[in-house]
């Protein structure tokens, strides 16, 4: 389904500032897999997840979906493939568009754009019946303005805007990070249901490790620019967060430093 | 006044296609394009030059308008692909724009006195009283189907995907659109009504000159912005109606202006700066001025509140 192979990006380089962001990575994923990223700041998760998306280049290396080599494809022809939740509540919608023209936008991925209208009754339908299941009321506010709905409610909206047209891939990083701890949960859980329903392979890059953990079939813990731990399924429900600590420490040789990580 | 008022509006209409031009580079793809003084004049010549060499006036139009867009389509890749700046690039086709329009008028200016154009002659008006006000129809109905048009167009896969552009371009690269496309396609389609408004302005004032786009962009930004004020933007019908109606507004100030006895006609650019930094900067203030208000107010509330606790507890 995905695989990287000796994936490996700089930035910077050559300069006095030069940041070895990713050290030759080797990845495959199988179809359905989800996989939970965790490590500390700078690990190189977020260059990870836009090195597949297409948001940045390796410099050496290849990524490859479904049989085909993507590394040199634009992050607009990749998206056919790939959808993506961003950590900002505010990066994944347009703010002064309404929910379904949002929807529509997202529900054209991977077709040709032309000039049919975006909004249609049929789509809208389908539309509304997809916001009902966020269970949030949103299916009621087709016309109003994304930029009115708070950060949970984008952040759901943005979530169902990436999964509903089935992607082959589906890319989470931190995307609770900026929520409180009860939308959190919300957005959490409606990841879940999601992920299963569509059977979608995702990534989710999380700095919550009872979740990371918790969630998914495998979990890869990154430490600067290179996966240092890769739990398999049967590996991943021995697993604690003192055993994962304690791991970490053992191979990386430093404790697990990242102001945002969330141990309980 | 009252009886210049019809000219006033059909001036201000024909100039409407200039303004929902820059509504679209202005606040859908939020930069303001400087391309448009070198286009409007680009459309204003070709249409006079096709004209003079006994082409349809009509044809001329669409000359003026496919003008326009090709030049909106070199500032559009200069922006995406050759990565410039947007306000330098609409610079540079500007200024480009100025020796293009040289070589296709051939001369500073041309004359249409006497000959053909869209609009009945003065001798002919002259004979039809009536035909000023089938033309002020005509034209009122003609910027109406534009607009709609427009409006239609915004609401298409494309058109979203354009306006997405200009609010979040992540995000729509996200979804699989090309950015760069959609900002050429959005350039280019503002240069064409500009063009498109040129060729007619040319057409009703008969005649063409090479300076008749300079500070263009000003008056595209203080019509849209007037607009604005007055009629909203709830939504892309109302924002491309204020855009259009700003530009009538925005004539009918102008000739307001010009009665005041000390005011000259070349105080006019003055003026119509005067009129875009008033609408930028109320706008602003008042926005702060009304958050700080209601963050006093708050803050009282908040205040007593505490107080009324707190006197309870002491009482
Ligand atoms: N655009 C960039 N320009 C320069 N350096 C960058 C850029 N993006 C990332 N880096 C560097 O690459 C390294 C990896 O960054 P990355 O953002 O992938 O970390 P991360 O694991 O996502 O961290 P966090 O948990 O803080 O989000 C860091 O040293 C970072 O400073
Ligand atoms: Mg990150």
């Amino acid at each position: 389904m995905l695989e990287m192979r000796n994936v490996t990006k700089l930035f910077f380089p050559g300069t006095l500032d030069e940041k070895v962001a990713l050290v030759d990575i080797n990845l495959h994923l199988n179809a359905g897999d989800f996989v939970t990223i965790i490590g500390s700041n700078g690990a190189g998760k977020s260059t990870l997840m836009n090195i597949i998306s297409g948001g940045l280049r390796p410099e050496t290396g290849t990524v490859t979906i479904n049989g085909t080599e993507v590394q040199s494809l634009s992050e607009h022809k990749r998206s056919e493939w790939i959808g993506r939740v961003f950590q900002d509540p505010m990066a994944g919608t347009a703010p002064n568009m309404t929910i379904e023209e949002n929807l529509a936008i997202a529900y054209a991925r991977g077709k040709s754009r032309g000039l049919r209208f975006g909004v249609t009754h049929r789509k809208r339908v389908f539309f509304r019946e997809q916001l009902s299941l966020l269970g949030i009321g949103l299916e009621n506010r087709l016309r109003a303005k994304v930029g009115q709905l708070s950060g949970g409610e984008r952040q759901a909206l943005s979530l169902l805007m990436a999964t509903f047209t089935k992607p082959q891939i589906l890319l989470l990083d931190e995307h609770t990070a900026a929520l409180d701890p009860n939308r959190a949960e919300l957005i959490t859980r409606m990841t879940e249901k999601l992920v299963r329903e569509l059977r979608l392979t995702t990534l989710m890059v999380t700095h919550n490790m009872e979740q990371a953990i918790r969630l998914g079939n495998r979990l890869i813990m990154m430490d600067r620019g290179r996966i240092i731990l890769d739990f398999n399924e049967e590996e991943k429900k021995e697993l604690t967060i003192e055993k994962l600590l304690q791991e970490f420490e053992k191979i990386s040789g430093h404790k697990l430093s990242d102001d945002k990580m969330v141990f309980g | 006044m009252l009886q210049t008022l019809p000219a006033t509006i059909q001036l201000g209409l024909l100039y409407a296609l200039m303004s929902l031009g820059v509504y679209i580079t202005f606040r859908i793809l939020n930069f303001p394009d400087l391309t448009v003084d070198g286009s409007f004049t680009t459309g204003g010549g070709i249409a006079a030059i096709m004209i003079i060499q006994g082409y349809n006036p009509w044809l001329a139009l669409v000359g003026a308008f496919f003008g326009g867009l090709l030049a909106g389509l070199c500032t559009g890749l200069l922006h995406t692909k050759g990565k410039i700046n947007g306000l330098l690039s609409g610079i540079l086709m500007m200024i480009a724009l100025h020796s293009i329009n040289n070589r296709i008028m051939g001369t500073p200016n041309i004359s249409l006195f006497r000959i053909e154009t869209i609009f009945p002659s003065t001798s002919e008006l002259k004979a039809h009283p009536h035909l000023v006000w089938v033309v002020f129809v005509c034209v009122a109905l003609g910027v109406l189907v534009i607009k709609l048009l427009l409006d239609l167009f915004l609401h298409t896969d494309i058109g979203l995907a354009l306006r997405a552009t200009g609010d979040n371009d992540r995000m729509i690269r996200s979804f699989g659109a090309n950015t760069d496309v959609t900002k050429i396609i959005g350039i280019s389609l503002s240069n064409g009504l500009v063009a498109l408004s040129g060729g007619l302005v040319a057409q009703s004032s008969g005649y063409a000159d090479v300076y008749m786009g300079v500070g263009m962009i000003v008056i595209g930004l203080a019509s849209v912005i007037i607009g604005e004020a007055i009629f909203g933007t709830r939504n892309v019908f109302f924002a491309t109606m204020a855009a259009a109606l700003g530009s009538v507004v925005y004539r009918i100030i102008v000739d307001l202006a010009l009665r005041v006895r000390w005011l000259e006609a070349s105080d006019l650019k003055m003026i119509t700066a005067f009129i875009v930094i008033v609408a930028l900067i109320v706008p602003a203030a008042q926005k702060s001025w009304r958050s700080s208000n209601t963050a006093r107010k708050r803050a009282l509330e908040l205040n007593a509140e505490q107080n009324a606790a707190g006197g309870e507890r002491h009482a």
